[in-house]
């Protein structure tokens, strides 16, 4: 499919369908055997015997994971919440037609969007003494409230002109534009890029643990520098990441589902959809 | 102020080791992302999934759980590295995934005319490439390339929580040292930004001479 969207190649006739086929087998045979030798290096290392998957059947054991789970997922909770009420407070500051909150909200965002979110964290955490979990939310409610308020704004402003113009022409107010007209179409043409821009919120929970936030890389750190279970640390990477990816991957996917939806729907016709940034669009502050 | 002045030599260890980590690691995520976006384009089957699965995996793994992967587990298998090769290994795999896409979608942007036109004049495959292909899509990514680098700098802060020698470790010392606690982050901040803002500089500079509106 690749092979003809792009302006690389032309569509492949018979004899280089064949060298493309054994090119196929032999690199299929390289990768396969790549994975093997990973797993031998893991079964060489003791890495399944059973005494380091033992802790995993104690229930005590797995009713930490699950708190360290429940954890990660009420951080993200109050960060997404918090984050999309400060991007909506944002983003109507820079769309202002007062020029001194347009000019704060615009510092305040560029601000903490060139910050990274640790610097953020750590300094809440440490030069203003507060719990970890408060710290955490409120690291990534800046950053992402920053990152989300651009995108809101860029979703104004993608919605086409004719349709502001027109509101303004039947004599609503500005109010009365923005929150009949323009962003109920924003917001339609911006959900893969909301969507996405939580994705990297959700990953970036994991940043408590930096902080001894008690999430699930942190339940796992514990499991895994237990000598009675004889540090079990490959078998806890094994559980944890499939678990904190594939939560990341069906936001994404939902993310990328709901891109399409939008597209085909006739209420986003004025606008252009974003496209969905899969893991999250890394967003730049310049 | 007397926290930066007194502090000159440490604050600028923190600052180099934050540079020399962005640049390195800057340099294998280009590289490795070169190497992905062209298996995601490859005609063959295998090398697309592999890229496909590469990118797909590695962006949506939270970087702390990558860190804490390579930092403490791959010394399991016996492989002992300096902890800063681990941090530029890390970082460098995690922004290879966002290069690559950013790559893909630039040679995507390339109309399929390009292409045919280079190959009717007769030109051939490395040809089509190098002078045709390849200059139009390099233009089209300079921008969220920069952005791509600017969010690897960031993020090179957490190296720092695992023992590596960078701007935002040096609180530590600085806190136990007794300096006021506001004014430490502000020159940390301070040090971000002006790396931030010199790659952005950078890339805006590329782009006023190379990146043309399409």
């Amino acid at each position: 499919m690749t092979t003809e969207s792009t302006a690389l190649y032309d569509v492949p006739g018979p004899s280089a369908r064949r060298r493309h086929l054994l090119y196929g087998v032999a690199s299929t045979a390289v990768i396969l055997a790549l994975a093997g030798w990973i797993l031998y290096l893991l079964f060489d290392t003791g890495q399944f015997t059973s005494a380091k998957w033992s802790p995993f059947l104690y229930e005590g054991i797995q009713e930490l994971l699950l708190r360290g789970l429940g954890n990660t997922l009420k951080a993200f909770a109050c960060a997404s919440v918090l984050s999309l009420a400060l991007g909506a407070v944002l983003a109507c500051g820079r769309l202002s037609d007062h020029r001194v909150l347009r000019w704060a909200s615009t510092l305040f965002v560029e601000f903490f969007r060139a910050m990274p979110v640790l610097v953020m964290i750590f300094f809440v955490f440490v030069a203003l003494k507060v719990q970890p979990l408060p710290a955490l939310v409120t690291g990534l409610t800046l950053y992402n409230g920053s990152v989300l308020a651009e995108v809101f704004r860029t979703g104004v402003h993608s919605v086409a002109r004719g349709q502001g113009e027109a509101a303004y022409a039947l004599g609503m107010r500005k109010t009365q534009v923005m929150t009949h007209v323009l962003v109920p179409q924003a917001v339609r043409a911006m959900l893969p890029a909301i969507i996405s821009q939580l994705v990297v919120a959700l990953k970036d929970t994991s940043l408590g643990f930096l902080i001894t936030y008690e999430e699930f890389l942190h339940a796992g750190k514990l499991i895994a520098s237990n000598l009675d279970y004889d540090l079990p640390f490959i078998p806890v990477v094994l559980v944890i990441s499939p678990i904190y990816i594939g939560m990341c991957m069906l936001l994404s996917w939902f993310a990328t589902w709901v891109a399409r939806r939008e597209r085909r729907d006739p209420r986003a016709k004025a606008v252009d959809v974003a496209p969905a940034g899969g893991g999250g669009p890394p967003p730049g502050g310049r | 102020m007397d926290v930066l002045t007194d502090n000159f030599s440490l604050y600028g260890k923190g600052f180099l080791g934050t540079v020399e980590l962005t640049v390195y690691a800057s340099a294998l995520a280009l590289v490795l992302g070169f190497v992905m976006a062209s298996f995601r384009v490859a005609p063959v089957g295998s090398f697309r999934v592999f890229g496909t699965v590469w990118v797909t995996v590695l962006r949506n793994t939270p970087l702390t759980l990558l860190f804490f992967a390579v930092m403490l587990g791959l010394p399991r298998f016996g492989l002992v590295l300096p902890f800063e090769l681990f941090a530029v290994l890390a970082l460098g795999c995690y922004t290879s995934a966002f290069v690559c896409e950013v790559l893909r979608s630039g040679i995507n942007t390339v109309p399929r005319g390009q292409g045919e036109a280079a190959r009717s004049l007769g030109m051939t495959f490395a040809q089509t490439l190098g002078t045709v292909v390849l200059p139009q899509a390099f233009r089209s990514v300079i921008p969220p390339i920069g952005s791509t680098l600017i969010a690897l700098a960031k993020n090179s802060a957490i190296a720092g929580a695992f023992s590596v020698t960078e701007l935002l470790g040096t609180y530590k010392t600085l806190s136990e040292l007794g300096y006021n606690i506001v004014w430490t982050f502000v020159w940390i901040a301070v040090g971000y930004l002006i790396i931030t803002l010199t790659i952005s500089a950078l890339f805006h500079v590329m782009e006023k001479r190379w990146g043309v509106a399409r």
